[in-house]
């Protein structure tokens, strides 16, 4: 019997004004202590999707869906007071931006602390002494100094460190990491990914992380998601996704990436004709269509998700 | 819904300022009476729709017999006359200054920077008030006052604006070009930082006017028995107890000007700033 | 502080000959060359400016020609009228624009906010004297509600401290409204969000110290204005402060004062600059010199 996802999310929509849906009918389940990526490029709605999933989005937006369950609870229909008590507490989440996330008039200290102090009934000093235990923990030398420090005192990559450990302050089941990699130098990425892959050995933490690299997916997930405007079109094991994959989206991706070794010089970068199309209301069928070189007439039409059994869902007609 | 609402105040400002300006430039044709000519048969009377009030004074008259109504028509050429010639005045000021020390920065900005910040040390209404006292009190001095007075924001405005352009590619490409200084300020810079300059010219122009108010208001602006309004309100202000509306109405007057002013000006920056940005 | 100087110097000695100017109009010859004696106006410009310049520096401000006092302890005397004046203002004014910039930030585009934003765009078109003079019909007169003239009680500073305020107002509320979208929109009120603080911690603990910088700053120079425009109140109201020294002075051609005024509320304005920028250092983390 598989036990229950920590957080199951079907059938997620987001609407934005009459005329925009930014996310149509996403789902997206994370199992505990396990890593799901959701890849896609710029505007196709994953980063909605994880702002939806906590309950942060602006406030001309409008979010529905068949269910949201974080550990069987149902998190949809959740007061903004309730889901404030389980934001940061079991729910935490970082951001793109370490340069802009941190509040540049308090010091680290001060703003770690209140993650937790928010929650537990403890003392600021405590607070504190938790503070300097995980900075060390993400890799941080001299705790003590960068707590007294304020947020543009320290490098990106440190302030991403400081980001995920202060999302760690309430010990969470559940890290959502937006892009958390996209601003850093690439050989700061490669630090922060095997920080978060260390941290979920030890603590069993559930990552959702949302990124545009299939360099990032291939490092750490367990299971991906592809997204393309506003849908998962394929959702599989990582393994699975890389070796075989269905959706003609996906394949195209994968044809994109230039491996050193099998690519040969003179060889054609592959990519992917067309650009995303905007979805305006009353769209039907699949969104790839313009650019599918395997489209179909039934493509207009809906669109069947396929499923292999072993964990393997594709939005295509194609098998 | 917001986007009407800020329609309709651009239109309404620019209504109320046309509006007046128009009845400030017509104001000889169409005041019924000489605002001059004082009747001391007739002081103090009520407005027509009043009790009291005859059809002859629309607006009753003053202390000293003269037609309220036609007393504030020229009151309005008073005021836009003050806005429109300070705001030419200090705008060549603070503008010249604001792009010279943008454009060319380093000492000839610090020069400039200097000079704005002596400017913005010194207490405006009291100067003000002390220079029409010493050197005598006129139209053209409260003018030239003012007008040496309120450039700072343009300075500011220009200063700040200019050194944005100044970094832009098309600079420097005019520059590559051969072409010459003074040629790519007033061809390059100027035409993209005037949109700026606009909203402040409006917003200082409503500053002139009130403040000329409240120097005519003390005694120190334009003298009697010219009517600015500020004067009206002075004049009236002995009187308030028993006629109410004597000072009301020249208020009102400053009042609504004031707000077409702004109202246009914050319409033009809204609708300039779109464009640009489009 | 030198220009400073030079120009309230300069601004008596605009119309000419000081000493008749003093005198009046109905002086004889003979008043004129006391007078021009007794304040050493038959010495050279320069002379009389170093004189001057001396004596401030050595804090003796000339003699009053109206009041035969020095001016130091006319200026003395009356500053506290002004000062408490200047704060009461300073003090409504941001009990006013700050609550109001902040509701009008948390309803950014909705009807609360264009409501305020009205109010701020009606504020900024009134001449303050003139609702000073109405308010002191209306609420002093017709209803009795508070006094119009005269400080003995301390809501004597009521209405002159509320005419004064609401100058400042509609200024004060813009940037702190303007400030508070910015916080709120930012990222790091995104992240207080997501560590699941409550709606009054973000917003006053995270955005407010934030939007406040560029607040303070303008704060302590509106406070110059209204230090300056007291001028205008304090004659619409009849209070005894240096404003209405000031006017007083000048509309009697006391040169001595006037000098003295214009240099006192130029190097308070230049103070309280200063004082802003101190204040936003303070504030601001990022601005300290470490």
């Amino acid at each position: 019997m598989l036990e229950a996802p920590l957080l199951d999310v079907r059938g997620l929509r987001v609407r934005f004004s009459a005329q925009v849906e930014a996310v149509r009918g996403v789902d997206l389940t994370v199992e505990r202590g396990q890593t799901h990526c959701v890849v896609g490029e710029s505007g196709c709605g994953k980063s909605v999707s994880s702002l939806a999933v906590m309950g942060l989005l602006a406030r001309g937006a409008k979010r529905s869906a068949t269910h949201m369950r974080f550990d069987g609870q149902d998190i949809l229909g959740l007061s903004d007071t309730a889901l404030q008590r389980l934001r940061g507490d079991r729910m935490a989440m970082i951001f793109q931006e370490p340069m802009t996330s941190l509040n540049p008039a308090y010091t680290i200290g001060s703003q770690m602390a209140e993650a937790l102090t928010r929650h537990r009934k403890v003392s600021k000093q405590q607070a504190l002494d938790r503070a300097a235990e995980l900075l060390t923990k993400v890799g941080i030398t001299a705790p003590g100094l960068r707590l007294a420090q304020y947020p543009h005192q320290l490098s990106g990559g440190l302030r991403q460190r400081v980001m995920i450990a202060m999302a760690l302050m309430c010990d969470p089941e559940l890290l959502i990491a937006d892009e958390p990699t996209t601003a850093l130098d690439v050989t700061v990425q490669a630090q922060i990914l095997r920080l978060l892959r260390d941290l979920q050995a030890e603590l069993g933490l559930a990552i959702l992380l949302i990124t545009h690299d299939l360099g990032v997916v291939a490092r750490i997930a367990h299971k991906v998601s592809v997204m393309y405007a506003g849908e998962v079109v394929e959702s599989a094991p990582a393994a699975d996704l890389f070796a075989a994959p269905r959706h003609p989206y996906t394949q195209g991706l994968l044809a994109c990436v230039p491996i050193p070794g099998k690519i040969k010089r003179g060889d054609k970068l592959g990519s992917i004709p067309g650009t995303v199309p905007r979805i305006a209301d009353g769209f039907t069928g699949c969104g790839f269509r313009d650019r599918c070189a395997q489209a179909m007439p039934q493509c207009a039409d809906s669109v069947p998700q396929r499923d292999d059994g072993a964990g393997h869902r594709h939005l295509c007609h194609l098998a | 819904m917001a986007f009407h609402i800020r329609r309709l105040a651009l239109a309404l400002g620019f209504i109320i300022v046309v509006g007046i300006a128009l009845v400030a430039l017509l104001a000889p044709w169409i005041t019924p009476h000489d605002p001059f000519l004082q009747n001391l048969d007739v002081r103090m009377a009520p407005p027509s729709f009043m009790e009291g009030g005859g059809p002859d004074h629309f607006l009753g008259t003053d202390q000293l017999g003269r037609d309220y109504f036609s007393r504030l028509i020229y009151g309005a050429r008073i005021s836009m006359l003050i806005g429109a010639l300070v705001v030419v005045c200090s705008g060549l000021i603070g503008t010249t200054l604001g792009v010279v020390g943008g454009f060319f920065g380093g000492r000839v900005d610090a020069v400039v920077m200097f000079i704005i910040t002596c400017r913005l040390s010194i207490p405006l209404i009291l100067v003000a008030l002390t220079v029409v006292s010493f050197v005598g009190s006129s139209l053209a001095v409260v003018v030239l006052t003012l007008g040496l007075l309120l450039w700072e924001r343009f300075a500011v405005v220009a200063r700040t604006t200019t050194m944005q352009v100044r970094n832009l590619d098309y600079i420097a490409a005019a520059w590559a070009a051969g072409c010459s200084r003074p040629y790519i300020l007033l061809r390059e810079v100027l035409p993209n930082i005037v949109h700026h300059l606009i909203v402040v010219t409006t917003l200082e122009m409503a500053l002139a006017i009130l403040l000329e108010a409240a120097l005519s208001f003390l005694g120190l602006g334009v003298p009697p028995p010219l009517p600015s309004w500020g004067l009206m309100i002075a004049e009236a202000k002995d009187y308030m107890y028993f006629s109410p509306w004597v000072i009301l109405v020249p208020g009102i007057a400053l009042f609504v000007l004031v707000l077409g002013i702004n109202l246009l000006g914050d319409g033009l920056r809204d609708r300039l700033g779109a464009a640009r940005d489009a | 502080m030198l220009t400073v100087l030079t120009i309230s110097f300069a601004l008596t000695r605009l119309s000419g000959d000081v000493a008749v100017s003093m005198a009046g109009p109905q002086a004889t010859q003979q008043d004129v060359d006391t007078i021009r004696k007794a304040y050493g106006l038959d010495r050279p410009l320069t002379v009389q400016f170093v004189t001057w310049v001396a004596g401030v520096a050595t804090g003796d401000l000339g003699r009053s020609y109206l009041y035969h006092a020095p001016v130091g302890e006319l200026i003395r005397s009356r500053l506290p009228v002004t000062l408490t004046l200047g704060l009461t203002g300073l003090v409504i004014a941001l009990a006013l624009a700050l609550p109001l910039g902040i509701l009008a930030a948390m309803n950014e585009g909705r009807v609360l906010d264009r409501g305020i934003m009205m109010i701020a765009v009606l504020g900024q078109a009134m001449p303050s004297f003139w609702l000073g003079l109405v308010l002191v019909i209306w609420l002093g007169v017709k209803w009795q509600l508070l006094p119009i003239s005269g400080v003995e009680t301390w809501d004597g500073y009521v209405l002159p401290g509320f005419v004064l305020a609401f100058s400042a107002v509609p200024a004060l509320m813009r940037l702190t409204r303007g400030g508070m979208v910015d916080a709120l929109a930012s990222d790091y009120v995104r992240t207080a969000r997501a560590k699941g603080l409550t709606r009054f911690s973000v917003v006053m603990k995270h955005a407010l110290r934030n939007a406040a910088m560029p607040v303070v700053a303008v704060a302590a120079v509106q406070l110059g204005f209204m230090l300056g425009g007291s001028i205008v109140i304090e004659s619409v109201f009849a209070l005894n402060g240096v404003g209405y020294l000031a006017w007083e002075s000048i509309s009697k051609n006391d040169f001595p004062v006037v000098q003295a005024v214009v240099l006192f509320l130029a190097t308070i304005y230049i103070a309280l600059t200063l004082l802003a920028d101190m204040f936003n250092a303070v504030l601001d983390p990022r601005l300290r010199i470490s």
